[in-house]
């Protein structure tokens, strides 16, 4: 049994960035990266705004050197150039000298080629690659294949938008059971007209920049990203003298049990998590320094999470921000992202604001971190809630 | 390290499982590229006003999961762990279709609900009010391996006591329709007789949703323990073998003990060389079938598990799964195993308890 999980290397693409180092860059300088949807043909283009990618398709298959006759979807192809950023920082040069998995997590899966070629399948040969990409598992299988995982556990968890974290947790579950040395855990999810005409449906997207824990929150803005962590067991940063970047101290999954896309007024599932998270990690509340909260900006999420963290954390809330302004709402991803910017805070002591922010909430009184904060931090708090009433709680630590 | 066992099963398939009362006597000897399940009359479970509103998938996976919980003599389980390759398909497809037949107008929400992929779990725990951990695996033909590989570690150090796990896979017209242009589904009917010996190229498509309650407690009804599991996202067809002895090794198992082989090839005559590569080392052991009786989806393999598990309780193999004339007198040990398209290869060793 390994006591510790370590992470010992990250790699993330978002709407902030392409890399680790552009990704902070951007959460240091409040610089956030919501636009209008490019890439996407959708008649919602001005009603709606989003957390988009630069690359171009065709840019990130020149990247992983792919062959034309490719069938990644754009989910996969995020996938595979987070995954690989976060082994190439974890010092991995023969990725099967340890026992190495891979948990991914995505909810989108191939569902942008599906909505594309969804009718020309039927008659259109060229455009028949895409069928087998469409399943959510594609796209790990893929990632596995870009990192030379081989004849190892690849699964796929999709959890609407608690995934990643989910993926964090049973990666953890799986270095301290022994069952494997090395695990990549993360998340990825492109912008896909079919998410983009859900969230509308369910009157959830806002059409300006979103704005977490403000009283006059309208909804939030998808995003699309990738990030993945490289989890290892002690014995094998003892063994390859790794450099260790934080460690996966707790988490927790409960479910709300309450509505299948709603969270309950109190957070009922929100607190279980936050609690067994605490649990797990043998923390009390007050050990935590920082809580990277869920904070999607609709109404319901940050009611309910809020009132979730006040019964946690009572009259002492620690600092609490959402980064859902930078990056979007980044659905299976958005758990793996907010870990790699968690790390982050912890390497460099720094806190991010919640941007937007104008008005208080008035059904309490808790308000999150606004500016840019420097403070020593030990312990980090990252919550993430889905459809299903699932609710994930991870805590990152610098102490194993 | 706990045991962990199954202390219930609930199989809903194209054949008459789900009142668990007889052991495949009779057989739905359909002639078909695409069998779909025999329903259960879900209105005994599910109040038909909401039945209505519910997708294939979660009205499978909820009277399944409460099947599951009868047998197991159990009102709630501290945690639901299921895996879906698809999810409610018919819903994703409902949904792409609108957006593009109406050009994203005139959209309602209940399909893109039901698609998100964790929907069957999140009703399941909605249903039984379980406000405990709630995963959903969503890869392909591991996707309820790894649902049942989460149980077991939870079992095994104790974290909880009983666990739901279920496979729940709902067929969905476009996406077959695609299926057989890539020849992955046959493209001509074929009768449940002669599936596994048709010489073609593709699988009949099925669906299903088959239940378990696993526990790291024994009772006098448990059907099984479950021993070992290992998956793999690749394995090359002439390591499959080795593989097999190696993984039996490691769990101090040889072929010697092995009573029975259940394994899930599906009469694709392109990727079923992988099962008898593996049955070639097998010899002298009895051989069971299933995916004629239950088609093939992304969590059939979970019909297998079913069958392994009553195959254990009941001490007995039925005629229309049996794939060789091996026969053994009693039934200890069995090992399962399944892939798709040569990949996501998983080994399983059950044992009677």
């Amino acid at each position: 049994m390994s006591k510790g999980v370590a992470i010992t290397g990250m790699g993330i693409i978002s709407a902030i960035g392409n890399n680790v180092a552009e990704n902070y860059q951007s959460l240091i300088q409040g610089k956030k990266g919501i636009s209008r949807v490019s890439k996407i043909k959708t008649n919602h283009v001005n009603d709606i705004m989003v957390g988009e990618i630069d690359f171009t398709n065709k840019n990130l298959e020149q990247q992983l050197a792919l062959p034309a006759d490719n069938n990644y979807s754009r989910t996969a192809l995020l996938g595979a150039i987070a995954a690989k950023e976060a082994i190439t920082n974890a010092g991995i040069t023969n990725i099967n000298a340890y026992k190495t998995g891979l948990v991914s997590a995505t909810s989108v899966g191939g569902m942008d080629m599906t909505e594309r070629y969804y009718y020309d399948y039927l008659e259109n040969k060229e455009s028949q690659k895409y069928i087998e990409g469409h399943h959510a598992g594609d796209s790990s299988q893929k990632i596995a294949e870009q990192l030379g995982i081989e004849k190892s556990l690849v699964t796929t968890i999709s959890t609407a938008c608690s995934s990643a974290a989910n993926a964090i947790m049973l990666g953890a579950r799986l270095i301290k059971s022994g069952q494997l040395d090395r695990v990549v855990v993360g998340g990825t999810d492109c912008l896909s007209k079919f998410t983009i005409n859900g969230f509308k449906t369910l009157m959830i997207l806002s059409d300006t920049y979103n704005t977490p824990f403000d009283e006059n929150r309208k909804g939030l803005n998808l995003g699309e990203a990738a990030a993945y962590l490289v989890l290892e067991s002690d014995k094998v940063v003892q063994a390859e003298n790794k450099k260790v970047l934080a460690y996966v101290k707790g988490y927790g999954n409960a479910n709300d049990a309450y509505h299948q896309t709603a969270s309950s007024e109190n957070g009922d599932g929100a607190t279980l998590a936050m609690q067994k998270a605490l649990h797990v990690a043998d923390y009390n509340p007050e050990d935590i320094d920082y809580i990277n909260a869920h904070g999607t900006a609709t109404g319901n999420n940050d009611l309910s999470e809020g009132r979730a963290i006040i019964r946690i954390f009572g009259e002492n809330v620690p600092d609490f921000s959402s980064t859902k302004a930078y990056t979007g709402h980044t659905l299976a991803a958005a758990g793996a992202i907010e870990a790699v910017y968690s790390v982050l805070a912890l390497q460099n002591n720094v806190i991010y604001p919640n941007l937007n922010f104008k008005t208080q909430m008035k059904e309490f009184n808790i308000t999150p971190q606004l500016e840019l904060k420097e403070k020593p931090l030990q312990t980090i708090m990252s919550n993430s809630f889905g459809f299903g009433g699932n609710c994930s709680t991870v805590i990152f630590s610098k102490e194993q | 390290m706990k045991k962990v066992y199954i202390n219930s099963i609930a199989s809903i398939s194209a054949q008459k499982t789900f009142e668990n009362t007889s052991f495949l006597n009779e057989i739905e000897d359909h002639e078909a590229n695409v069998i779909t399940v025999i329903n259960p009359k879900y209105k005994d479970f599910i109040p038909p006003a909401a039945a209505r509103r519910m997708a294939k998938g979660i009205k499978m996976g909820v009277v399944a999961s409460k099947l599951a919980l009868k047998e197991a003599g159990l009102e709630r389980v501290d945690a639901i762990i299921t895996g879906t390759g698809m999810g409610c398909v018919r819903d994703s497809e409902k949904f792409v279709s609108a957006i593009i037949d109406n050009d994203e107008q005139y959209l309602t929400p209940t399909s893109f609900i039901q698609s998100t992929h964790n929907t069957v779990g999140g009703q399941i725990a909605l249903d039984l009010q379980c406000k405990g951990y709630n995963f959903t695996y969503v890869h392909a033909s591991n996707s309820f391996e790894s649902a049942l590989l989460d149980a077991k570690l939870q079992l095994e150090l104790n974290e909880e006591k009983n666990i739901l796990i279920g496979g729940v896979d709902e067929l969905g017209d476009h996406t077959t329709a695609i299926h057989k242009i890539v020849d992955h589904i046959k493209t001509e009917p074929v009768k449940v007789s002669q599936v596994l010996k048709a010489n073609t190229k593709g699988a009949v498509f099925g669906e299903g949703a088959n239940f378990f309650v696993l526990s790291n407690e024994k009772n006098p009804s448990s059907y099984a323990e479950v021993v070992a599991l290992k998956t793999y996202n690749t394995l090359p067809e002439n390591e499959v073998l080795q593989e097999a002895l190696q993984f039996l090794k490691e769990n101090n198992l040889s072929i010697n003990d092995i009573d029975l082989l259940v394994l899930g090839n599906n009469g694709d005559v392109d990727f079923d060389t992988y099962y008898h590569t593996l049955s070639k080392g097998f010899q002298n052991v009895a051989i069971a079938n299933y995916k004629h009786i239950s088609g093939e989806f992304n969590t059939a393999s979970s019909f297998g598990f079913w069958l392994a598990s009553k195959i254990l309780k009941t001490q007995t193999i039925p005629e229309v799964v049996k794939g060789n004339n091996t026969t053994t007198a009693s039934i200890k040990t069995i090992l399962l195993y399944n892939q798709y398209r040569g990949e996501n290869h998983s080994f399983t060793v059950l044992q009677q308890c």
